[in-house]
């Protein structure tokens, strides 16, 4: 089992389950999101979800667009998000993801990003706009360095392609609450639920759910049902408001949500 | 295999489908709706009757000898696309791809445009067969092209102007992408290019290649043989496709694609994407862009809205690198003369995408000489680039302009 899958299962087998916390690389700038991602690990959140930034961001909504926006406009570079995950990894013993679009890792090379990401201390990424059809390359990568793979999940997939994100996926599943991209919502979708049964029925063991979830309350639903609970534009509002203290403060609250009730 | 064979999802190493999963299922549907429908001789009998009946088809053909003075006397055949209704190829795509939604039982039409004129079409075929639409727009391009907005409004549907990221078609397109991840149940996103993820590059092309096999025929009708030639504009290359497609295995027919260099393909201000990019992954297909050392899309600039974006379709990729198309680019002020030379010469004022084809037939012809024939893609009207002419030319009345339209407009008779 890798750190990250191990990690969910401790917290799991503890009674509740993982939070996992999304922030962007860069965001407001390198130094702050560095201290914010150990921030949010020193106050509850079990694995780091750390964005690249990309120009052309389809999954994402309003509150992630604006802050890798700025990140790129600042002159955030891909090697800048590997050195985070270095410092990051050397500071707390919390795993890191790396959440990015294909492309940056198309051209900065496969292996190559797949080698010094794991020279950094990263452990393994997480791939919103590639399917393991177009995978290849990423899955010979993967193997050959033992990072963990994280593809997604949706309330529209077919039980067959349930079953191949399953077998494609180390670390975890993304299972995509809603037909939708990230943002807070008031409530978490029913179709979360419903996924993460059919996801276990074709062998899940290790299932998270993201996209809307923004509270402690939404976590502790969740975790009823699923391995952990994904939280990322929440917790970029707080950091974009409030700076560090804030995001903390965030996470610290959301954390609430993993224990047993 | 025949090229014409070609049926995705990959054309070589290009195509693809690197799109949310949540997309994947959508996807598959109306890739399986539009295999069942081009076998369908009912769906083939109402799209040519809408053809026959509504778009204009089949379009014309035009010899335009005083114009072929100035391509070294070669003989010059326009396919006039721009008498279609809605003024351009687009309505080919668009018509398809609505009667497709209406099959798949769809209700919504949501499109993505840079110019206008795919919105426009999209409108149009949404107020035919009583659809909702949404037409996402760059904030940029809402702003420069205020009378296709209003064209669109007229017809019913609701402009969204887009915000996000550089406020141009890339972002539309990246906005439409999110709209359709949430509403894909009552939604079809009618996208109007090559690109995209399959079914689209190949569905498109399919839509547009009556474009290239009526010319086939026309051609050989008016001269007894086939051009040396074909010439098209090419943005993310749907009207180029169209053409080409006919045309892909005959040898003795040579194919161009004529990019947007914009201010020159050396500057940093151009959208001639093969020309000057390399491959990489955006909007769902593995294809040629113009990106920096890390993969972050690069803006694109051309004075022609319609080509003004920073990728290409993954069939165009595929035919640049085995040689079989040649993708050359065109600036702006070699494409504007070429506008000119037209409506002075011929009497037909060109959109500014299809003058970027003339202005490479002009310099094709002196290469090829007196006896050779070439057919090129007049993809559209220039009505809607009177602004942007009437500013070029500057022949515009000033005294009905606004000031700040004088002080950015005026750049000079350069001719």
């Amino acid at each position: 089992m890798t750190g990250v899958a191990s990690v969910i299962a401790a917290r799991k087998a503890a009674g509740s389950g993982a939070l996992i916390g999304y922030l962007p690389a860069g965001f407001p700038d390198l130094r702050t999101s560095i201290e914010a991602a150990v921030a949010i690990a020193e106050n509850g959140v079990d694995v780091i979800e750390l964005g690249l930034p990309y120009s052309d961001p389809v999954m994402d909504g309003s509150v992630i667009q604006a802050a890798t926006l700025q990140a790129l406009n600042a002159g955030f570079r891909i090697r800048d998000g590997l050195d985070a995950v270095a410092e990051i990894t050397s500071r707390v013993n919390v795993p890191v993801l790396v959440m990015t679009y294909w492309n940056p890792v198309v051209q900065y090379g496969v292996d190559r990003f797949a080698d010094e990401l794991l020279a950094a201390g990263g452990a393994g990424l997480i791939t919103p706009d590639l399917i393991p059809d177009e995978a290849r390359d990423w899955l010979a990568a993967s193997e050959r360095t033992g990072l963990d793979r994280v593809f997604l999940a949706a309330p529209s997939s077919t039980d067959a392609r349930l079953a191949q994100a399953v077998a494609s996926s180390r670390g975890f599943v993304y299972a995509v609450s809603t037909m939708g991209i990230t943002g807070a919502r008031s409530d978490v979708d029913s179709a979360a639920k419903t996924l993460v049964a059919r996801l276990r029925a074709v062998g899940a063991t290790s299932t998270c759910v993201g996209l809307g979830i923004s509270t402690p309350e939404q976590v502790r639903e969740v975790l009823q049902y699923a391995d952990g609970a994904i939280v990322g534009s929440a917790l970029v509002k707080a950091l974009s408001d409030g700076g560090v203290p804030a995001v903390a403060a965030t996470a610290a609250r959301l954390a609430t949500g993993c224990t047993l009730s | 295999m025949a090229l014409r064979d070609e049926q995705g999802p990959y054309f070589g190493e290009y195509g693809g489908r690197f799109v949310p999963e949540s997309l994947i299922a959508a996807l598959d549907e109306l890739d399986a709706a539009y295999r069942a429908a081009k076998v369908d001789p009912t769906f083939q009998a109402e799209l040519a009757e809408l053809h026959a009946t509504y778009t204009g088809r089949p379009s014309i053909i035009t010899e335009v000898p005083r114009f072929a003075e100035h391509a070294g006397g070669a003989r010059v055949i326009l396919k006039r696309e721009d008498l279609n209704h809605t003024g351009s190829h687009k309505i080919n795509n668009v018509l398809g791809q609505a009667l497709l939604a209406k099959r798949l039982g769809k209700t919504r039409l949501i499109a993505e445009t840079g110019a206008g004129q795919h919105g426009v079409a999209t409108a149009t075929a949404a107020a035919l067969f009583g659809m909702e639409c949404v037409v996402y727009m760059g904030e940029v391009d809402t702003e420069r092209q205020a009378l296709n907005v209003a064209r669109m409004r007229l017809l019913g549907s609701e402009v969204i102007p887009v915000t996000a990221g550089s406020r141009t078609l890339k972002d539309a397109i990246n906005e439409a992408l999110r709209d359709w991840v949430a509403n894909v149940d009552s939604t079809h996103y009618l996208l109007g290019t090559v690109a995209g993820p399959h079914p689209f590059p190949v569905m498109v092309r399919d839509f547009h290649k009556i474009i290239g096999e009526e010319a086939r025929q026309q051609v050989l009708d008016l001269t007894g043989r086939l051009p040396d030639a074909v010439t098209a504009c090419v943005g993310g290359g749907s009207n180029a496709m169209g053409i080409f497609h006919a045309f892909l295995d005959d040898p003795e027919v040579a194919l161009f694609g004529y990019e947007a260099a914009g201010e020159g393909a050396e500057t940093p201000r151009h959208a001639a994407t093969i020309t000057k990019g390399r491959p990489g992954v955006l909007h769902g297909a593995r294809s040629y862009m113009l990106q920096n050392e890390d993969g972050q899309t690069v803006e694109s600039h051309s004075i022609s809205a319609g080509l003004d974006y920073p990728g290409v379709g993954p069939e165009h990729a595929w035919l640049a690198d085995i040689g079989r198309a040649r993708y050359l680019p065109v600036t702006d002020d070699e494409a504007m003369s070429a506008m000119r030379l037209l409506a002075r010469t011929e009497g037909i004022i060109p959109a500014i995408e299809s003058a970027h084809a003339l202005a490479g037939t002009l310099e094709l012809g002196r290469v090829l000489g007196p006896d050779s024939v070439i057919l090129v893609n007049l993809s559209g009207r220039g009505d809607k680039d009177m602004e942007t002419a009437g500013k070029y030319f500057d022949i515009l009345d000033t005294a009905a302009l606004t000031a700040d339209h004088v002080d950015d407009g005026a750049r000079g008779d350069t001719a």
